[in-house]
C-alpha cells in the first residue's frame, strides 16, 4: 500500500502555520504588533466581514502571528484550526460559552485544575450552567450524571493533583453514545505526550503557559477543534445547527461542515468575550514551542529520576505517579502515555503539614511557586498554602495529605535537583 | 437549499442569500468526497455581488441523498437537474478537480446552459493512481491520507493559511472521513474512465478559465495547460507554488482569478 509522505511532529513544532514572511524573507514569525489592517477598496472590507475573502480585519479576532500558533496547535493536535486566547481559562470559557447557555449542564471530572472548578461550581452557577463532579476514574459515574440539558463532558489528561490518568477511549465512547462531545484540558501532556483527538475526545483545551512555552514568562490559551463531533446529528447544539443572527443568519454547520465549532467560537466568543491572545505573546508561546519534543524527553527523564530516588527515601511516606507500578491507572498509562506521564507529581513527606513547610523552606535550586510546566522545577506544599485553610479532614475529602508536596520538574541537571531534594528531606526530618 | 432533483434531495448552498430571478447564475461543482463546504468564500461572494449561487452537493456527497452517480457524464446530468430545479437556465460553471471534469462535460453537452466555465485543477484524462483506487474500493483510510497530502503542495502541508487559524491539512481530512462508504472510490472510478475530455473540450464555445498550480501532482499544471489549447480563446491563471488544493491553499487569489471569468 502506497502511504503519502507526511512531516513528522517535531517537524511540525517548527514550522507549522508559518511559511517565510512574503514580504520581507523572515524567516522567524514575524510580530505583526498592530490592532487593526488596512482595507484595500471598500468592497474589499466588506468581503473580509461577510466571510467571502481571508485575511485579517481586527486583533481581538485574528492577527498574523497569533494565526501561525494557532495553526500550529491545530497541527500539533491533529485538528481543524483552534483560537489562541488571553489564558488557559479564557479558553476553557470560550469553549463552554460557544457550546451552551443558561441552563445547561456539564459532568466534569472532580480532579481538575483548581481554576477550572471555581469557574464550573461557583462562576458559571451564577450564569444557570450548572456542574456535577464525578470521580475520573469511573466512566459510570458520568453516564449516570447526565441529564437532557448536559451539553460536554469534561476531563484533564492527567487529574489535579491525583494525576488520575483520564480514560479518553471510554469516556469518548460514553459521551458520544448520549450525543455530546468530550472536552480535554491537555495542558500536562501537551500533544508530544498524548493526543486526545487520536484517543475520541472532540475539544482540546491547553494553558500555553505551561509546558508549552516552557519558559514561564507569558500567560495564554488554546481551544481546538477535532472537526469530528457531528452537531447536526446530536441536535443538542442550536449554537452551531440554527442561524445565528449577531452574524446575518450564518449556519456554521452548514457552511463550515467539520469546522463549525471553531468558527463559532471565533466569530461570536473571539468577537464578543474578547479574552484574545496578544500577538507578542503568540511570538514567545512559539518560540518556546519550538522545543517542545526535546525539553519533554528531558522533563520526562528528569522526573523519572527524581520519582525513583523518592520512591526509595525514607522521609518519603508514598510518591503517586503513573509510571510507578503501584498507581492506581499504571496499566492504563502505558497505554494512553506511551512517551511518559509528563513532569507534574505528588509526593508526601513523612512528618505531616510541619514537615511539609520545613522541606519548602529549605529547597534552594526548587522555586516555591503556584504554577507548573517552566524549564526550571518548581515546588508547592497545599497545606500551606493553596489549600491552607482546611484541616486535615478537609484535605483528606480533596485527596491531599498534609505532608503532600507537588513537583514540577524542569530541565536542570537532575543531580543537582536530587541533591537539593535530600537537603531539604533531611532538614525537614530534624525538628 | 433542498431541490428535487431526479427523484433525490439535492441540498445546494446559495451563498447564505436567495435566488432573484432577474439575477445571472454561478454553478460549483465540487471535487471527490467533498461537498459544498469547500466553496463558502466565493460563493458568499458572488452572491452578495447579486448573483444566484449554486453549490450543489453532488449525489452522495454532503447533504444530499445518493447513490454517487458512475460517470462524470451522470454527474453533470444531475446538476443539469440541480439546475432545473433551482430554475436557473444558464450559468456561469465552475468546477474543481473531479467537478471540473463535471462542469466540462456539462458546457460541453449542453452549451445552451453555459454562460462560462472555470476549472481549477484539472487535466484530461485524470488517471488516478492504483493505489488510490485500490485503497479507495477498500474504503482504506489510506485513500482518504492519499488525497488530502497528495492535494496540498509540500509548502502547504505545513500550513500558513490564509483563513487565520486553521489547518488545512485537518480541514481536508476531517470532510473526506465524513463521506459514505464507497462515495470517494465511486468519484475516483468516474475521473479514472473519463475518457472524451478532449472531445469534450474540443465542443466548448463558451469563454473559459483555467486556473492551475504550478505544484499540482494530482493534475499537473502542463496538463491543464495542453487542455486548455483545446478550448479557443481559454485563459490560464497559473498560481505558483499551489497544489491541487486551490480553494484551500489560495482562496483570495483563486476568487480573483473567477471575478474575471464569472
Amino acid at each position: 500500500m502506497t502511504t503519502p509522505k507526511t512531516f513528522g511532529f517535531d517537524t511540525l513544532t517548527l514550522h507549522a502555520g508559518q511559511q517565510p514572511d512574503p514580504t520581507t524573507g523572515a524567516r522567524a514569525t514575524p510580530i505583526y504588533q498592530t490592532a487593526s489592517y488596512v482595507f484595500k477598496s471598500a468592497d474589499h472590507a466588506a468581503a473580509l466581514f461577510n466571510v467571502e475573502r481571508a485575511g485579517h480585519v481586527y486583533s481581538r479576532i485574528t492577527n498574523p502571528t497569533t494565526a501561525v500558533l494557532e495553526e500550529r496547535i491545530a497541527a500539533l493536535e491533529g485538528g481543524v484550526g483552534a483560537i489562541a486566547t488571553a489564558s488557559g481559562q479564557a479558553a476553557c470559557h470560550l469553549a463552554i460559552a460557544t457550546l451552551m447557555s443558561a441552563g445547561s449542564h456539564i459532568v466534569s471530572s472532580g480532579s481538575i485544575y483548581g481554576g477550572t472548578h471555581n469557574l464550573l461550581d461557583y462562576t458559571l452557577r451564577r450564569f444557570g450552567i450548572e456542574t456535577t463532579f464525578v470521580d475520573p476514574r469511573d466512566p459510570d459515574a458520568f453516564a449516570a450524571a447526565i441529564r437532557p440539558e448536559t451539553r460536554v463532558l469534561f476531563g484533564e489528561t492527567l487529574g489535579n493533583p491525583g494525576l488520575e490518568v483520564l480514560n479518553i477511549p471510554v469516556l469518548a465512547e460514553v459521551a458520544h453514545q448520549h450525543g455530546l462531545p468530550l472536552m480535554i484540558d491537555s495542558t500536562f501532556t501537551t500533544p508530544y505526550l498524548c493526543r486526545p483527538f487520536d484517543l475520541g475526545a472532540d475539544i482540546i483545551f491547553h494553558s500555553a503557559t505551561k509546558f508549552l512555552s516552557g519558559h514561564g514568562v507569558v500567560i495564554g490559551g488554546l481551544l481546538v477543534d477535532g472537526g469530528t463531533f457531528d452537531w447536526e446529528t446530536s441536535g443538542k447544539f442550536p449554537t452551531m445547527t440554527e442561524p445565528y443572527a449577531g452574524f446575518h443568519d450564518m449556519n456554521f454547520a452548514v457552511e463550515f461542515g467539520p469546522a463549525a465549532f471553531i468558527t463559532r467560537a471565533r466569530k461570536e466568543g473571539a468577537r464578543d468575550f474578547g479574552a484574545c491572545m496578544s500577538p507578542t505573546t503568540a511570538f514567545q508561546v512559539l518560540q518556546g514551542m519550538e522545543t517542545l519534543p526535546l525539553r519533554m524527553q528531558r522533563h520526562v527523564e528528569n522526573t523519572r529520576k527524581i520519582v525513583k530516588y523518592l520512591s526509595q527515601h525514607d522521609a518519603v511516606e508514598w510518591v503517586s505517579y503513573p509510571e510507578l507500578p503501584d498507581h492506581p491507572d499504571h496499566e492504563l498509562a502505558q497505554r494512553m502515555l506511551p512517551r511518559g506521564c509528563g513532569a507534574v507529581f505528588s509526593f508526601s513527606i513523612k512528618g505531616g503539614r510541619a514537615a511539609g513547610q520545613r522541606f519548602i523552606e529549605k529547597v534552594e535550586l526548587l522555586s516555591h511557586l503556584a504554577n507548573v510546566g517552566d524549564a526550571k522545577s518548581l515546588v508547592i506544599h497545599p497545606a500551606s498554602t493553596t489549600h491552607h485553610r482546611m484541616d486535615a479532614q478537609a484535605l483528606q475529602a480533596a485527596g491531599i495529605s498534609e505532608g503532600l508536596i507537588r513537583l514540577s520538574v524542569g530541565l536542570e541537571d537532575p543531580q543537582d535537583l536530587l541533591q537539593d531534594l535530600e537537603t531539604a528531606l533531611s532538614a525537614a526530618q530534624k525538628a | 437549499m433542498y431541490i428535487n432533483a431526479n427523484q433525490k434531495n439535492i441540498f445546494a448552498y446559495t451563498g447564505a442569500r436567495d435566488h432573484q430571478s432577474e439575477q445571472e447564475s454561478v454553478v460549483f461543482v465540487h471535487g471527490t468526497g467533498m461537498d459544498h463546504t469547500v466553496w463558502v468564500l466565493p460563493a458568499r461572494f458572488f452572491a452578495r455581488h447579486q448573483y444566484n449561487v449554486l453549490a450543489t452537493d453532488l449525489p452522495g456527497h454532503g447533504r444530499s441523498e445518493g447513490p454517487p452517480p458512475d460517470t462524470i457524464e451522470h454527474m453533470a446530468d444531475e446538476v443539469v437537474a440541480a439546475m432545473d430545479g433551482a430554475n436557473i437556465e444558464k450559468a456561469a460553471l465552475v468546477g474543481h478537480s473531479m467537478g471540473s471534469l463535471v462542469t466540462l462535460s456539462l458546457a460541453a453537452r449542453y452549451p445552451e446552459r453555459t454562460r462560462s466555465l472555470a476549472l481549477i485543477g484539472t487535466a484530461v484524462p485524470m488517471a488516478v493512481h492504483k493505489s488510490l483506487l485500490s485503497s479507495s474500493a477498500q474504503n482504506d483510510h489510506a485513500a482518504i491520507d492519499m488525497l488530502t497530502y497528495w492535494g496540498y503542495s509540500k509548502a502547504a502541508q505545513l500550513g500558513g493559511n490564509e483563513n487565520p487559524g486553521m489547518w488545512m491539512v485537518g480541514g481536508t481530512l476531517r470532510l473526506l472521513e465524513n463521506s459514505d462508504n464507497d462515495v470517494i472510490h465511486a468519484g475516483l472510478a468516474a475521473c479514472n474512465c473519463y475518457d472524451t475530455g478532449v472531445v469534450n473540450a474540443e465542443a466548448v464555445r463558451c469563454p473559459t478559465l483555467f486556473i492551475l498550480g504550478t505544484r499540482d501532482i494530482m493534475t499537473p499544471a502542463r496538463a491543464g495547460k495542453e487542455l486548455a489549447k483545446v478550448i479557443t480563446g481559454a485563459r490560464v491563471e497559473l498560481l505558483e507554488g499551489t497544489g491541487h488544493s486551490l480553494m484551500m491553499e489560495r482562496p483570495n487569489d483563486v476568487l480573483d482569478a473567477l471575478i474575471t471569468i464569472v
